[in-house]
């Protein structure tokens, strides 16, 4: 369980995030939707300390932060991180970058003499599995398309075998198919091993497909916490200001009433088996 | 705990057996070369008697003469204190290596030929001391470049700083460091063949004795060989630079 109590971030006098409350229970999949310079990054940011808040606490599994490297590392090692940009490093192999997941564990100067305990390699060869790249193991990581280079940042994100993963914008430079295979097997793999993700979008239309729970974020702040049955054509005023496309309003109003039938019609089914 | 050593096999098909030919040649040259131009320990070893006898004639040391340095030494913190305010390691090491590549070489071969005597040993020293200057600019701003997001990466999965330089730094910089000792061997072998010009060895020695003896058919002859070495040495550094990509 991640709690997130007053998030407050601030850079040299622009207020990127604003008292943000939260909570990540475990195992679900939430998404944090908003448009670009809304405080997203910032916010799975300040989670895994890759940027330190100006106010208000963040608790991991009961552990409140602490700055001592050790403690950095374990809250690190707990919760995975997954990219834009992917950050592979391009010129390593795709299994040493899967690696990297692991090393919070291994011994620096024995990994750095590019020794690494069976165990761990096997752990990487299966997360690699998990997303169905394992045949590309042994190509370089700039070798790779880029739906296979973020599904290798997965992969990578999985071997730390971590309770939580934050996904900052994993799909934002690919296409539309690709986007959709990359999402199914973040979800997937992390369904599988009952790891939270809380995953930054900015495409609606994703949010409502894969989010089992969407936070809006807009300027800094939480506008909507709630089941994506729940986004309205109002929320989605609220999340984009001033987004006054009458299409893309349309879009999210049929699909959210399509979602809302859908689970009307489970439950609807599930009643009916009862009795 | 079994451990297993996780490299990639080199691409072709002679796999890890192309590493056997190229170490092998990589230290018969440099052994040749060593030869050549009479780089010795031997050298360094038959001043070590000097260094002895100097440091014999400090013992025992002027107990009384440490009352007038308590005011150098406070300098010395204050100056210590400001120093490290300005990064002082860093920036430090900077100033060193520009004095170090502001020097021409041909004036250091002359320090050095003054320093070590005539020969190519002094050479091999001038141009040593101007290339590290030279190497230690590039291969400092080849780290400045390196894109920082796999280093994200690695410090959000709990890397070491070891682990940290090691696969994000190091895989990044590799291309561009070795980049740039080749192209700083295609300009020394440009340099060194002037330097014999001051005594310091190599053919420039040859050209300047030529001309001197009025045998231009001989400097001639110089000139050509001087073409064929660095167009050799070009050629060849552009074809490895292009294996590494």
């Amino acid at each position: 369980m991640i709690e997130i109590r007053g998030l407050a971030k601030t850079y040299a006098g622009h207020v990127a995030l604003k008292n943000v409350t939260l909570s990540i229970r475990p195992g679900e999949f939430v998404v944090v939707l908003g448009p670009s310079g809304a405080g997203k990054s910032t916010l799975l940011r300040c989670i895994n300390r890759l940027t330190a808040p100006s106010g208000g606490e963040i608790v991991v599994d009961g552990t409140p932060f602490s700055s001592s490297g050790r403690d950095l590392r374990l809250l690190r090692r707990n919760v995975a991180m997954i990219f834009q940009q992917h950050n592979l490093v391009k010129r390593l192999s795709v299994l040493k970058n899967v690696l990297v997941g692991r090393m919070a564990d291994l011994s620096p100067v024995l990994s750095a003499l590019q020794l690494f305990p069976e165990a761990d390699v096997r752990i990487a060869l299966h997360c690699l599995e998990q997303v169905a790249m394992s045949h590309k193991a042994a190509n370089r990581a700039d070798a790779l398309s880029g739906g296979e280079q973020q599904r290798v940042g997965i992969a990578r994100a999985l071997a730390q075998q971590p309770k939580f993963m934050l996904a900052d914008e994993p799909v934002a430079s690919l296409d539309p198919k690709t986007s959709r295979t990359v999402l199914t097997y973040l979800k997937k793999s992390c369904k599988d091993s009952n790891i939270a993700v809380l995953c930054n979008l900015h495409q609606i239309d994703y949010a409502l497909e894969f989010g089992e729970r969407i936070v809006g974020l807009s300027a800094g702040e939480v506008v909507y916490d709630g089941p994506p049955a729940g986004v309205s054509g109002d929320v989605i005023r609220q999340i984009y200001p001033g987004l006054d496309d009458p299409n893309v309003l349309d879009a999210a109003q049929r699909l959210t009433e399509r979602r809302r039938a859908s689970a009307e019609a489970v439950i609807a089914a599930a009643a009916e088996e009862r009795a | 705990m079994s451990l297993q050593f996780v490299v990639t096999r080199p691409r072709g098909p002679l796999g890890w057996w192309i590493v056997v030919p190229v170490v092998a040649a990589a230290v018969g040259v440099l052994w040749w070369s060593a030869v050549g131009t009479h780089l010795s320990l031997s050298g360094l070893i038959d001043g070590l008697p000097w260094i002895g006898d100097f440091l014999g004639r400090m013992l025992p040391p002027n107990i009384a003469f440490m009352a007038k340095l308590v005011q150098p030494a406070i300098e010395t913190v204050q100056i210590a204190l400001w120093g490290t305010l300005h990064g002082a390691v860093f920036h430090g090491l900077r100033q060193v290596l520009n004095v170090m590549r502001g020097i021409n070489e041909i004036i250091l071969a002359l320090i050095f030929v003054a320093a070590v005597g005539l020969g190519p040993f002094a050479g091999v020293l001038a141009i040593a001391f101007h290339g590290a200057g030279m190497l230690g600019k590039f291969f400092a701003e080849a780290i400045e470049e390196i894109d920082e997001g796999p280093l994200d990466a690695l410090r959000a999965a709990g890397a070491g700083t070891l682990q940290r330089i090691v696969f994000g730094v190091l895989p990044q910089v590799l291309p561009a460091w070795i980049g740039v000792v080749l192209y700083r061997f295609e300009t020394n072998i440009r340099v060194s063949t002037v330097l014999g010009m001051v005594g310091a060895g190599g053919i420039g020695f040859e050209l300047i004795s030529s001309m001197k003896l009025f045998a231009y058919e001989d400097t001639a002859a110089c000139v050509i060989v001087i073409l064929i070495l660095v167009l050799a040495a070009d050629l060849m550094s552009s074809k490895l630079r292009a294996m590494i990509r």
